[in-house]
């Protein structure tokens, strides 16, 4: 294989453009005075955009560019530009809605950590080397330990942030020491030389540690994306996070995750890999099926109880991991589908949820306060937001016309062709407890009657457009881009699928 | 005499659940990052060992292990960092005195 400098910068250009903006914001913090320091946050939000642009029209992978770039480190297909995109909007809205949280928008430090995470994600969603894979992971996750405790003088933001570090760091260990006996027992760090490894007869009959590196790899993973029985630290971080902290969160570094495990998985432990008579990727498919209904049915029944706004969203975004698990077990079927599915779920999702805790955000700044209670009568304080936060909220149900509806029924088709219905009907049942949750919020925004009626809610011009912008994502994924999306993620799986060389 | 490769996984394997066990245990923060450093240095032990005994010419476990280094410490240092952030705001790094959001 021999190494192009220029044919390989391609594969790397999102994180080229955000480590340029990442000295940039630096300098502009150091340089402008306090009072204009605000612009810092435009300044990356638009340049992530910009980044994210300028990789979808000049340098996305076309079938003859795709494969492996940077000595097999970095692969460059159509699913690591789904990802890729979807990590830029997401660090882009954060930003914009950053802007508008007092605590946080006259310190150019937190679009600087915003950058920093985001270049680990983006790195994620196309790692194929086990350092490859570790580095981005840990790039993504340390600066996400520093935005959690952001605020030094808020309590809850120094618990949430030590909780977070203590829980995330944990997992970071038990992952890697998994990590470390898949590079030991077959001598490879690339994870198609391992999977090439896998299948010969020199490892024909050692199950018992592959299986024992799964297991550890699925905890840590497990950990990442906040699935039952590794999600304890959810809802605690997601509470006493600064809220723009939370949004990004809770998208992109899940977003990046899953993105992870599908590659990761099938890449490693490919269908039809039988080692000592015991076919590896049906013991995963399984495993991560348990884990789906598991996530699912804990998330959405803790979440019918709860008062806080965002706990009730932290609890929410464990049972929709569940949902997306439930597509990572379908990935039986070779068609792609339930990849796809995945795909188009997390583009969805993370538009869903970044307009849901960016109307959080405008409304706790304004009233203080996160109880779903003093959502009351939302609907005459500012009658906007209580509509974004009603699509947001029928988008995570899976209500028509919003984009969830779509989302939820690739995942459970994916799920029935894979011979998986009973998962489906369990998806499904799931599915209409949630709707109760979901429904009482926008019954209380717009029939309750609260104590401060008449106590406005601003929002900045800059806050409604990004806010209108995500709705009207939100609602065009639901409706006339479904089809564009979907096919554009079928893309995405069939070049995952395709096995490259080089 | 020379050592066989399954000692220093045995060793390893030793390091890391003392590791496990000292994360769940363990009251004071502080502690509990100790017992992190712990588990990477199993990681560091793993990574070392299988390269030395599996293929030595090739250097990508070194590489490896030294990435996992700058880990640890990146963790450590943003670790600490928070935990002088609480102790601060609370006076304590015991984590059950770190119980406002519950529920």
């Amino acid at each position: 294989m021999e190494f192009n400098f220029l044919q390989s910068l391609p594969a790397i250009a999102p994180e080229i453009g955000l480590t340029v903006m990442a000295v940039v914001v630096l300098l502009l913090d150091v340089y402008l005075p306090e009072s204009k320091r605000r612009n810092v946050g435009f300044v990356a939000g638009f340049g992530m955009l910009a980044t994210a642009a300028a990789y979808f029209l000049l340098w996305a992978p076309t079938p003859e560019t795709q494969g492996l770039y940077w000595g097999g480190n970095i692969r460059h297909d159509t699913l690591a530009e789904i990802f890729k995109i979807m990590v830029l909007i997401a660090g882009a809205i954060t930003c914009f809605i950053g802007v508008d949280a007092k605590s946080l928008a006259r310190r150019g430090e937190f679009f600087l950590i915003i950058i920093v995470s985001s270049l680990g994600a983006t790195l994620m969603a196309g790692a194929t080397d086990l350092i490859m894979v570790i580095l981005a992971l840990e790039t993504t996750t340390i600066p996400l330990y520093v935005l959690a405790a952001f605020r030094r003088d808020d309590k809850r933001s120094a618990e949430s942030g030590m909780k977070y570090f203590l829980f995330g760091s944990f997992a970071s260990a038990i992952l890697l020491y998994g990590i470390s006996l898949l590079y030991g027992f077959t001598g490879h760090t690339n994870l198609y030389d391992i999977a090439a490894f896998l299948s010969t007869a020199a490892f024909s009959s050692n199950a018992a540690p592959v299986m024992i590196s799964i297991a550890l790899i699925i905890t840590g993973f497990g950990f990442k994306i906040s699935a039952v029985p590794f999600h304890f630290w959810t809802p605690d971080v997601y509470e006493g996070a600064p809220t723009p902290v939370t949004a990004f969160l809770s998208v992109a570094s899940k977003a990046a995750s899953f993105s992870l495990l599908v590659r990761f998985f099938l890449a490693v432990f490919p269908l039809g890999l039988v080692i000592d008579g015991l076919t590896i990727s049906s013991f995963w498919m399984q495993t991560v099926a348990v884990l789906a209904i598991v996530s699912m049915t804990f998330g959405n029944l803790i979440a019918l109880w709860q008062k806080n706004i965002k706990r009730m969203l932290a609890y929410s975004s464990i049972a929709q991991a569940g949902y997306i698990l439930m597509g990572v077990a379908a990935l039986s079927t070779e068609s792609g589908t339930s990849v796809a599915a995945i795909g188009f779920y997390l583009f969805m999702y993370t538009f869903t949820n970044l307009l849901a805790f960016g109307v959080i955000v405008y409304f706790s700044e304004a009233t203080g306060s996160e109880n779903i209670r003093d959502l009351a009568g939302l609907s005459r304080r500012n009658p906007m937001l209580a509509l974004a936060f009603t699509i947001a909220l029928l988008s995570l149900a899976g209500i028509p016309p919003a984009a969830g509806f779509f989302g939820k029924f690739f995942l459970f088709q994916a799920a029935v062709e894979a011979n998986l219905t009973w998962l489906a009907i369990i998806g499904v049942l799931n599915a209409i407890v949630a709707l109760y949750y979901y429904l009482v919020v926008i019954k209380v925004m717009y029939v309750d009657h609260g104590d401060y009626e008449e106590m406005e809610i601003p929002v900045s011009r800059a806050g409604g457009a990004v806010l209108a912008v995500a709705s009207l994502a939100v609602v065009l994924l639901g409706t006339i881009l479904t089809t564009p999306f979907f096919e554009w993620a079928a893309r995405g799986a069939e070049a995952l699928f395709r096995i490259v060389q080089g | 005499m020379t050592v066989p490769l399954w000692m220093y996984l045995l060793v390893s394997a030793a390091v890391f659940c003392i590791g496990v066990y000292g994360v769940l245990s363990r009251r004071n923060a502080v502690a509990i990052l100790m017992s992190l450093e712990l588990m990477l240095s199993a990681v560091n032990i793993n990574l070392i060992a299988f390269w030395r005994y599996g293929a030595p010419s090739d250097i990508t476990g070194q590489v490896f292990a030294s990435f996992v280094f700058v880990i640890a410490a990146a963790e450590a240092a943003v670790g600490l960092a928070i935990i002088i952030a609480v102790y601060r705001s609370r006076g304590s790094v015991v984590v059950e005195d770190v119980n406002l959001l519950r529920g």
